[in-house]
């Protein structure tokens, strides 16, 4: 009888389960993880970016799909010539939001914009300790010894002073870190002696407002109506919390979710099959390797750095591991970056080649090497374990005996900054989109020292000066000439293993319409709407 | 874990009268027709474990890459190279689960040898010598069993880091209670009964009384723990492997293997369906043994 | 009675203080920093790094920060997360119920299930179903749980849609947290359909977390009910010529009940050892998966707290299961 009763239960429950709700539009993002919290500032996530974007608006921001940067709480602005002053002209008009706690008296003013600078930049602005004093991306970006000062001009002027030109500055307003909040809500809540209630229960002037936030479990939106720009399409918007990348899946197949991130590769196949899923993708900014020791022996001798090179098989390992969701790298920056050199070509697999290469450099009998694997998912390795025993595999071919070693994941990395490892794997995501980003600051002299970013430990002074030069000059065809030629001396040298580049996959469901990829990895949900 | 609620009756239970002979201990076990179903079992899988090399078809690292996850030979697209299908990376399910057999029946003798050597030891000292050592024993002891089990167990990984060896060591710190406690109660129901205190007074010091006169009495209970924990810590490494904090890959422990293959139960049911599955069968037999030991060796069972 | 009382009480706070000493060193011998953890690749300039270590005082030594933490604990206060910077007790607050509902539900299907099973099994002694629910058991309590819930998504969810994949509720539905408990919230909120959705998605979980406590369950049952099914009294009943339901109803059903609701309560522990994994496989947004993610965090005020209080948690149930037990039976009073 009990039986009989759950059954009837369940189907009732299915039965409703199987659509979406018609009548108001509810677009349900399966996100990959719980916001750290509501104060992009002090987050490093794109899973916190993500929760937080819909709720802010920053001076200025990305266009959608983009970099490029465009107009938003500010109307628009002038750069002195010298390009150390920023005059900001704030739009007119904008309302905050409201909730349970507060009821915004004022609209927003340039205070506000004063306010969120001062708080990551003062220590004596009473919020700079507020949930956490670590501004991360402030911090990163250099802001504390670019900024000179900021001056409230009028109510809807505000003027940003530098110690010197700085041409991404404006990019650096777009991102995360820079969210507009209210001094109003700010104020109200230091009185009310709860200041953290500013990060947890946010209130911005952004296209959607927080409704209700339930850790591990949902994230849930409502369009704001008076919007400066306009109420969004869609009515609701839900971030399912779904950690499980073969469930995340599961979900979008049955229609419980319209757009997920981060598919399994392994599913990828079968979601291009779905004649309900659409799947958006776009080559990332990133570059996943492996380095070779070069302070240490063997990996000092080019010759067994080639033969390693040639030893291992690239295709297998897209094949198996990265599936669709990588391409094959034979250069340290991605496809996608300019002055990439696609006359290179990358060492063949070859194991006999390898073996005469490996005898020639002495080792014709082998030898042990430790082979390291980062103990977590990154985004450009989905899974270094396997790959490491693909490696292993093929190596024991040539006679190499290799051994897998893992860390903790911040233990890892100090590890491999240290240089302790023989070869580790190891990878890097760009977030300005200039080679200098990924030729000099993973390969160059300066971070080869104990502890510095070459995790190659390579140091070569033909390659240096070339990076170093472009570092300099700044016409951009030149430039690119100088990086073309660093790479030709990369690949000679081979300090990596170049394994690959990750796509950024999106699947989305049909009747979501206008969805963009973000070439930052981020998900923005005004301007998209449903069928 | 819950090896303990099992073996309740046991506990309580001190074998009393003389001992059984041996013969007289087989044939009661060979009664119970799950027990002999579960030794032969166990007998099959130390066979595969022993012979592994001889049985497996293929090195069990031995990667294929063009045959990544490949069905079993019933099933279209299968092939009988591949009796169970081949896994991400082109490698032989069967022959790795042969290997595995190895790791998960040297896990949980070595996790049971190890709880019962210094859980005896640590019982029998609380139980003869008492006193403070004996209180800051069971504290520490009480202090284990309140915490679950796997989160202590993954906090000791955390600590020595991932791996095999450690793995062992944090789930044999998690049952060690057990044992404590069964030697405890088991030597302070002993300590006060006639024989013992003859052998006092005719002055047999405290450790010969513990070795040669209390130990051999409360053996009973401690087998039938015994072949239950096997089941026990072979599951419980096994959760560790599915975490990622058990035996690393490539080795073919089955928890591990299954964690490995978690991010393919959407498209390749075999890889996750048979790991699990030797687990279960495995754990099961040795729990099977146990059930059957306890009957045997436990005269108030027996009817 | 009042000494048995305060004998067992007083044990449990020595035990408390061990957990804060195994919660608080064991934690700070688990490898790797929390601020190391968050750089990522990146990593993090020296001088900042020891600037937020002496912010979250790891710069103090050992022992003087375990008198703080201890302090601060004697006023109910376990920290903040470092990765989320929201106090312990408000993340622990807003996670517990799922767990505890989901427990409960498993506990709830186990005795359903269970208790009949055992009952029966007893009955029919050397019955086929005897067998086949002896056999049935000793599988369920050899179940490698983690496996079992990928299959049951695998059959249940993913061939036969007949469940949902993850989650506690459909996200159509907006409810109010007002206990916590997802069960209780939908029927008090007036949205249709909430409460079967809330627990079409709780079945699942429910079953696997459930399994072994009812393989548990079923042969204590069965082996209590035998027991008291021998005794000179049912004897005497049956000899009387009462009818058989009330012998078992009455009689044996109520004696055999004891060591089972004993059983139960030491389930507890075990209970949140599988939650550790259940929830891990379906999302479920609970204490364990917070732990096990704290960890990867390198999170110490959440481990921690959340060791603290999971400890606190499994001591009462067993202390109330104890007195509970000690009422009942005189004998155990005075025992130790």
């Amino acid at each position: 009888m009990k039986r009989a009763s759950l059954a009837v239960v369940l189907g009732a429950a299915t039965a409703l389960a199987a659509t979406l709700p018609a009548g108001a539009k509810t677009l349900v993002y399966c996100s990959e993880g719980s916001p750290e919290n509501f104060y992009p500032a002090v987050n490093t996530t794109g899973t916190s970016f993500d929760a937080g974007s819909q709720i802010y608006s920053n001076i200025v921001n990305f266009e959608r799909g983009t970099t490029n940067v465009v107009p938003d709480l500010a109307e628009k602005w002038d750069v002195s010539e010298d390009g150390k002053t920023y005059t900001f002209h704030l739009r007119k008009g904008v309302k905050w939001h409201s909730n349970k706690i507060f009821k915004p008296t004022r609209d927003f003013n340039a205070d506000d914009v004063i306010f969120s600078f001062e708080r990551q930049w003062k220590e004596n602005n009473p919020f700079f300790r507020v949930t956490s004093s670590n501004h991360t991306y402030f911090n990163d970006m250099g802001l504390p010894k670019l900024l000179s000062s900021l001056d409230k001009v009028d109510d809807y002027t505000v003027r940003f002073t530098l110690t010197g030109p700085e041409a991404p500055f404006l990019a650096d307003l777009a991102m995360p870190f820079a969210a507009i909040q209210s001094k109003e809500y700010a104020d109200a809540m230091m009185k009310a002696g709860t200041p953290d209630k500013l990060d947890q229960e946010p209130i911005g002037t952004g296209p959607f407002y927080l409704l209700q936030y339930q850790k591990d479990a949902i994230v849930r939106y409502r369009a704001f109506p008076q919007y400066y720009a306009g109420k969004a399409a869609l009515d609701d918007l839900v971030f399912a919390i779904t950690p499980d990348a073969s469930v995340r899946w599961a979900k979008l197949q049955k229609g419980e979710c319209h757009v997920m991130p981060y598919p399994n590769p392994a599913d990828v196949d079968a979601m291009r099959k779905d004649a309900n899923v659409q799947v958006l993708e776009q080559p990332g900014l990133n570059i996943g390797y492996l380095a070779y020791n070069t302070k240490k022996k063997p990996f000092d001798d080019v010759r067994v750095r080639k033969a390693l090179n040639m030893a291992i098989n690239k295709k297998a390992i897209i094949d198996a591991v990265y599936l669709s969701t990588g391409i094959a790298a034979k250069n340290p920056i991605p496809p996608t970056m300019w002055s990439y050199d696609d006359a290179i070509k990358d060492d063949p697999y070859d194991p006999d080649a390898a073996k005469k290469l490996l005898a020639e450099a002495g080792l014709g009998s082998g030898f042990a090497m430790d082979l390291w694997a980062m103990p977590v998912q990154r985004p450009y390795n989905p899974n270094a374990r396997r790959i490491a025993e693909l490696m292993q595999a093929d190596l024991a071919k040539i006679g190499v005996k290799a051994e897998i070693k893992s860390y903790e994941w911040g233990e890892y990395r100090k590890r491999a900054q240290e240089g302790e490892h023989q070869s580790a794997m190891f990878g890097w995501t760009g977030d300005n989109g200039d080679p200098d980003n990924f030729l000099h600051t993973l390969l160059g002299c300066a971070a080869a020292e104990k502890g510095g970013g070459n995790i190659a430990k390579w140091c070569d002074k033909t390659y240096d000066d070339l990076v170093t030069k472009a570092k300099t000059v700044t016409d951009k065809a030149e430039r690119a000439k100088l990086y073309e030629q660093a790479q030709v001396v990369f690949k000679q040298q081979a300090p990596w293993f170049t394994i690959a580049h990750a796509v950024q996959l999106k699947p989305v469901r049909k009747e979501v319409v206008d969805f963009k990829l973000s070439p930052f990895g981020r998900h923005t949900f005004y301007g998209v709407s449903l069928k | 874990m819950s090896a303990e609620l099992l073996d309740t009756p046991a506990a309580s239970a001190p074998p009393a009268g003389p001992p059984h002979p041996l013969a007289e201990f087989w044939t009661s076990f060979r009664a119970n027709k799950g027990a002999v179903i579960g030794l032969a079992i166990i007998v099959a899988v130390f066979l595969m474990a022993v012979f592994a090399d001889v049985i497996a078809t293929h090195p069990p690292n031995l990667t294929n890459d063009a045959a990544f996850l490949k069905p079993p030979f019933w099933q279209e697209g299968g092939s009988l190279t591949y009796p169970l299908g081949t896994d991400a990376i082109g490698r032989d399910i069967l022959s790795r689960l042969i290997h595995g057999a190895r790791l998960s029946l040297s896990i949980g003798v070595a996790v049971v040898a190890v709880s019962i050597l210094v859980g005896t030891m640590l019982g029998l000292v609380a139980g003869f010598i008492g006193g403070a050592t004996g209180i800051v024993i069971m504290r520490v002891m009480d202090i284990i069993l309140t915490l679950p089990s796997l989160l202590l167990a993954i906090v000791i990984v955390a600590i020595l880091g991932p791996g095999l060896m450690n793995a062992m060591l944090a789930v044999a710190v998690v049952v060690l209670p057990h044992y404590v406690r069964i030697a405890r109660a088991a030597v302070i129901a002993e300590k006060s009964k006639d024989y013992v205190t003859a052998a006092r007074v005719s002055g047999a010091g405290p450790l010969r009384l513990m070795l040669s006169e209390v130990l051999p009495n409360c053996a009973a209970p401690l087998i039938v723990q015994a072949s239950l924990g096997v089941s026990t810590a072979i599951l419980d490494a096994a959760a560790l492997g599915f975490l990622g904090l058990g035996a690393q890959p490539p080795s073919p422990e089955w928890g591990t293997m299954l964690a490995d293959a978690r991010e393919f139960v959407l498209r390749a049911w075999w890889v996750v369906t048979f790991p699990g599955l030797i687990i279960l069968v495995t754990v099961l037999a040795f729990n099977l043994v146990g059930d059957g030991l306890r009957d045997a060796l436990d005269p108030k069972l027996k009817r | 009675m009042l000494r048995f009382l305060l004998t067992r009480a007083s044990l449990v706070i020595p035990t408390f203080l061990g957990i804060t000493l195994v919660a608080f060193f064991l934690i700070r011998l688990v490898p790797g920093d929390p601020i190391e953890t968050m750089a990522g690749e990146r990593g993090i300039d020296p001088v900042r790094h020891a600037e937020l270590r002496a912010e979250y005082g790891f710069d103090k030594p050992l022992l003087v920060q375990y008198g703080i933490y201890l302090e601060r604990l004697a006023h109910g206060d376990l920290g903040r997360s470092i990765s989320t910077k929201e106090p312990v007790i408000a993340e622990f607050a807003s996670l517990f119920p799922a767990t505890i509902e989901l427990g409960v539900c498993a506990i709830l299907f186990a005795l359903l299930v269970g208790l009949p099973a055992g009952i029966l099994a007893a009955l029919r002694r050397n019955s086929v179903f005897d067998h086949g629910v002896m056999g049935l058991s000793l599988t369920g309590y050899s179940m490698p749980i983690f496996w079992w819930g990928l299959l049951l998504i695998l059959l249940f969810s993913v061939q036969l849609g007949w469940t949902p994949v993850s989650g506690r509720i459909d996200v159509r539905y907006f409810i109010e947290p007002v206990t916590g408990f997802l069960l209780i919230d939908t029927l008090l909120s007036d949205e249709s359909g909430a409460f079967a959705s809330a627990l079409s998605h709780l079945i699942l979980p429910a079953v696997v977390l459930g399994t072994v406590p009812l393989a548990v369950i079923a042969r204590m049952t069965r082996s209590a009910m035998l027991e008291v099914l021998g005794e000179d009294y049912m004897r005497t009943a049956r000899a009387k010529g009462l009818p058989a339901w009330r012998i078992v109803g009455l009689h044996a059903l109520r004696n055999a009940l004891i060591p089972v609701v004993t059983v139960i309560g030491l389930q507890v522990g075990v209970l949140f050892t599988g939650a550790i994994l259940t929830e891990t496989i379906f999302s479920w947004p609970g204490i364990g998966k917070w732990l096990i993610e704290a960890i990867g965090r390198r999170d110490y005020p959440v481990l921690q707290g959340g060791i603290l209080l999971i400890g606190a948690v499994v001591m009462a149930v067993n202390l109330i299961v104890d007195l509970a037990y000690g009422l009942v039976n005189p004998r155990i009073r005075h025992a130790r």
